[in-house]
């Protein structure tokens, strides 16, 4: 990630030094482009996560058909929470953009 | 595994027809969502005054909303089969994910709109009500004779009699 920032940073600042934009500007659109990036990343480990709990749960429901209920309440509950990384990276994403 | 064993069921085609428990994990959720609002509001109120207020109450009707749309997909696919409860939920994802998106960038320049409060509304309402509801939940798998609607006899066999 550090190596990425450095790319998106030398990036602006080769774009400053053209004089295509201000070196305020610059920084701005590397913000802009790193926080899609991370937004990006972030959704990604929920999401194999959310297939991981899925699959299980599914394995487990078929095996034991009547502690669908347990599974499934658990399956829910696990599901919500692996959602809030990826909500943090999309309020990370909006704070770096819009803020 | 024989395919051809006629005793043998594919997950593909099983389903749940049981009460669907995630209703009433959300039914749950919303009530303490309500009673987490006024101290959510109020301190974004305090801290960014009526548009933080706003705001903030914005971002806690979404995570609610979220929380319903994903319960109701999974209900009603889990009623049809466990192969469409997997699709459903994994796209369901991408999409509730797109729509928290959309609403948070549809009102983003909006005069009402203070992007701070709004996103710690998003992430606190989130994990914290899912908290709260897993204390309970946790404490009801464990301990099923302590949800409120068991009765005596449910929680005492001694009683059934």
């Amino acid at each position: 990630m550090e190596a990425l920032t450095r790319i998106a940073s030398a990036g602006a600042r080769a774009a400053a030094a053209a004089g295509e934009f201000t070196a305020a500007e610059a920084k701005a659109n590397a913000a802009a482009q790193m926080a899609g990036l991370a937004y990006g990343l972030a959704a990604i480990g929920p999401g194999v996560g959310i297939g991981m709990i899925f699959g299980k749960a599914i394995e487990a429901m078929a095996r034991q058909p009547e502690s669908a209920g347990m599974v499934r309440t658990t399956m829910f509950l696990g599901v919500a929470f692996t959602e809030a990384l990826a909500l943090i990276g999309f309020v990370a994403f909006i704070l770096l953009k819009f803020a | 595994m024989k395919s051809d064993d006629p005793r043998m069921v594919s997950v593909l085609s099983m389903h749940d027809q049981g009460p669907a428990p995630e209703a009433q994990i959300v039914r749950d959720l919303v009530r303490r969502g309500a009673m987490a609002a006024p101290v959510l509001v109020g301190a974004s109120a305090i801290g960014w005054g009526a548009d933080g207020a706003w705001s903030a109450g914005y971002g806690l009707a979404l995570v609610l909303a979220n929380f319903a749309l994903n319960a109701w997909v999974v209900s009603v696919t889990a009623r049809i089969s466990y192969a469409m409860l997997m699709g459903a939920t994994l796209f369901g994802y991408l999409i509730r994910l797109a729509l928290v998106s959309a609403a948070v960038y549809v009102v983003r320049d909006l005069p009402w709109v203070e992007l701070v409060p709004m996103c710690l509304a998003l992430v606190v309402a989130h994990v914290g009500l899912l908290f709260w509801e897993l204390r309970y939940v946790s404490l009801s798998l464990a301990f099923p004779g302590l949800k409120p609607a068991a009765t005596a006899t449910d929680a005492d066999p001694s009683h059934a009699d």
